[in-house]
């Protein structure tokens, strides 16, 4: 019999807690296939975030580490600065990296560190219960945006990518969804190569990963899937928007 | 050896690179900077890694992260900035991971001053950061025992895969003495198999954490903890017991203001009036037995502190009811006299002999 798909090793056999329709079970998936694939799990050492993703600590099958709500690039970079030649990955989520760790990620791109960070976007504070993000909507309604996030009050949300593409250091920069079979597929070329400017030794690599949250956001997972496509590619565009030369 | 005349920040950054410290995370604040200036300069050159985080709270969170792969890690600051801290500490804590935070601390709350104080003992040794955690605190007094004792607490670090604090003020920091580097006193330390190093597809993955969502388990991990705390206890105070013979009063001091207090006791002495000192040189595990020390001529206790008395419960704890506790003490960057020290003694024992 020939094995057409299995999991990968860069995973372990621990079943995961997401809810249904949750994309954190893909991401977490290519990011394991493509560890694996560069033959560097042996390796890898990755920190976990605080959010529905803390314990990514179980499900990725490399040393790992958690770290504090929006910690990880400060972790990330302690670990890489003793471990110059590991591969050392942070996996965040919006409310991790787009709040309270904004500024953690922005110095660690900054003085380009060596690290690739992998920013799940699902607009909203997953585990906590659907709380409002910097990455909410306008009209976006949540638990502490009840009448819908309004500009005056909460500002516009906040583009990642955008402004990581304006730091120096941040070499590669882009933004995937993983709403479509074909997007998954491009979305793990994507994350390839922001592994691959790591090894490289070129900088600091981000990837937004447009993600649903059904649970929060009130919907079946395929509602959620055609939300992200209708609401939030117009506002976060996919695409590159920083890469080096090398790695084009 | 022979002895160098060394600021007190700089000596303590020689300390660390003689003790193994490869790796030293900072952010600057008064009255610390020459420590991470001194890093900055040094590291590099003994084959260390010195960054300047973006703050107090990246570079404990960058403390964590390399203690996790097992390095001999250091941070440094002063009082605001270890308030920052906290946080981390209490994760490295959590997570058993060995690591050096040295504290010059200043006149507080909030942006406070920046001249010395001990206004940070509650911060020190009563937690700072959530959860049932303590630091081993180390408190010297002279720069001499500053080098000492930052390279004891690399070797206490990794003995209990706990957070070391050193504890000085802005004089420690500021001052210059002749200081001996002498060879650390080595512990037997097991091999740190729980570090991040990567598996190397050859064992099982290693995890930095402090969470459990199970709570037997995380009671399981507190109890752990705990363990390792009563060890301290147990196995770590020091003190120093200075001019106790026919004392009829006894000052509890430590860090800077002790010396002061000597000066004191020596006042003091040529007027006939015999008074002891009781010196933590660990305010974490404090130095309880010390009191059990105290000979029948005592009749009080006095606290002498750059605060408000932040050492007085602790004292009355150790003295457990046997003596009265006063308490004389500067606050906001005042430094206390002996002429001062001396009419407080001399108020509490009714004058002259």
């Amino acid at each position: 019999m020939t094995v057409v798909f299995q999991r990968t090793k860069g995973l372990t056999e621990k079943p995961y807690h997401y809810c249904p329709g949750c994309t954190h079970g893909i991401i977490h998936r290519l990011v394991g296939e493509v560890l694996e694939e560069l033959g560097v799990l042996g390796k890898a050492i990755g920190v976990a975030p605080v959010g529905c993703s803390v314990l990514a600590y179980d499900y990725f099958n490399c040393d790992m580490h958690e770290a504090a709500h929006g910690r990880a690039p400060a972790v990330a970079t302690g670990v890489k600065r003793v471990l110059p030649d590991h591969v050392v990955f942070t996996y965040q989520g919006d409310g991790d990296l787009a709040s309270i760790g904004t500024a953690e990620v922005i110095h660690a791109a900054h003085r380009g560190e060596k690290i690739t960070t992998i920013f799940v976007n699902n607009a909203i504070y997953g585990m906590t219960g659907g709380q409002m993000a910097p990455t909410t909507l306008i009209g976006q309604k949540s638990t502490t945006s009840p009448y819908g996030r309004e500009v005056s009050h909460s500002g516009m949300p906040l583009k990642i990518s955008e402004m990581m593409a304006t730091i120096a250091g941040a070499v590669f920069v882009e933004r995937v969804s993983v709403d479509t079979p074909a997007n998954i597929r491009k979305a793990k070329k994507v994350i390839k190569k922001a592994f691959e400017v790591q090894l490289e030794g070129k900088g600091f690599g981000i990837v937004e990963v447009l993600s649903t949250c059904p649970t929060n956001w009130g919907m079946t997972p395929t509602e959620s899937l055609k939300w992200l496509q209708d609401n939030m590619m117009p506002y976060y565009p996919l695409g590159n928007f920083r890469t080096p030369e090398e790695v084009k | 050896m022979a002895k160098i005349l060394m600021k007190g920040n700089e000596a303590l950054g020689a300390a660390a690179i003689k003790a193994g410290c490869k790796y030293f995370f900072g952010y600057p604040i008064t009255p610390q900077n020459e420590l991470p200036e001194y890093m900055s300069r040094e590291m590099p050159k003994n084959g260390g890694v010195f960054l300047q985080a973006e703050s107090e709270l990246a570079a404990i969170n960058m403390v964590y992260g390399a203690a996790g792969t097992g390095a001999r890690v250091m941070t440094s600051s002063s009082s605001p900035g270890v308030a920052l801290k906290q946080e981390g500490i209490s994760y490295i804590a959590g997570a058993q991971l060995p690591c050096v935070i040295v504290n010059i601390s200043r006149g507080g709350p909030g942006l406070g001053g920046i001249q010395p104080s001990q206004a940070d003992y509650f911060q020190s040794t009563r937690g700072g950061g959530n959860g049932d955690y303590r630091l081993l605190v180390y408190a010297p007094a002279t720069l001499q025992e500053a080098v000492d004792l930052v390279m004891e607490a690399f070797e206490a670090a990794d003995f209990y895969r706990n957070p070391v604090m050193v504890l000085g003020d802005g004089m420690i920091g500021q001052m210059m003495e002749p200081v001996e580097f002498k060879e650390p006193t080595k512990r037997e330390l097991p091999p740190k198999d729980w570090a991040t190093t990567g598996t190397d597809m050859k064992r099982s993955p290693n995890i930095i954490n402090s969470l459990s969502l199970d709570a037997a388990e995380l009671e399981r991990m507190n109890i752990n903890l705990k363990e390792k705390y009563d060890l301290m206890e147990k196995n770590e105070v020091r003190y120093e017991i200075f001019n106790m013979e026919n004392a009829e009063l006894v000052m509890v001091s430590y860090g800077t203001t002790s010396r002061i207090v000597k000066n004191a006791i020596a006042a003091l002495k040529k007027e006939g009036i015999n008074v002891g000192l009781i010196r933590p040189i660990t305010l974490y595990p404090f130095p309880n037995k010390a009191f059990d020390e105290i000979p029948d001529t005592v009749k009080s206790l006095l606290s002498v502190e750059m605060s408000m008395g932040q050492m007085i419960d602790d004292i009355k704890i150790a003295s457990n009811g046997r003596w009265p506790v006063d308490f004389y003490g500067r606050s906001g960057g005042m430094i206390p006299k002996p002429d001062d020290i001396v009419a407080k003694v001399k108020e509490i024992i009714g004058g002259a002999k």
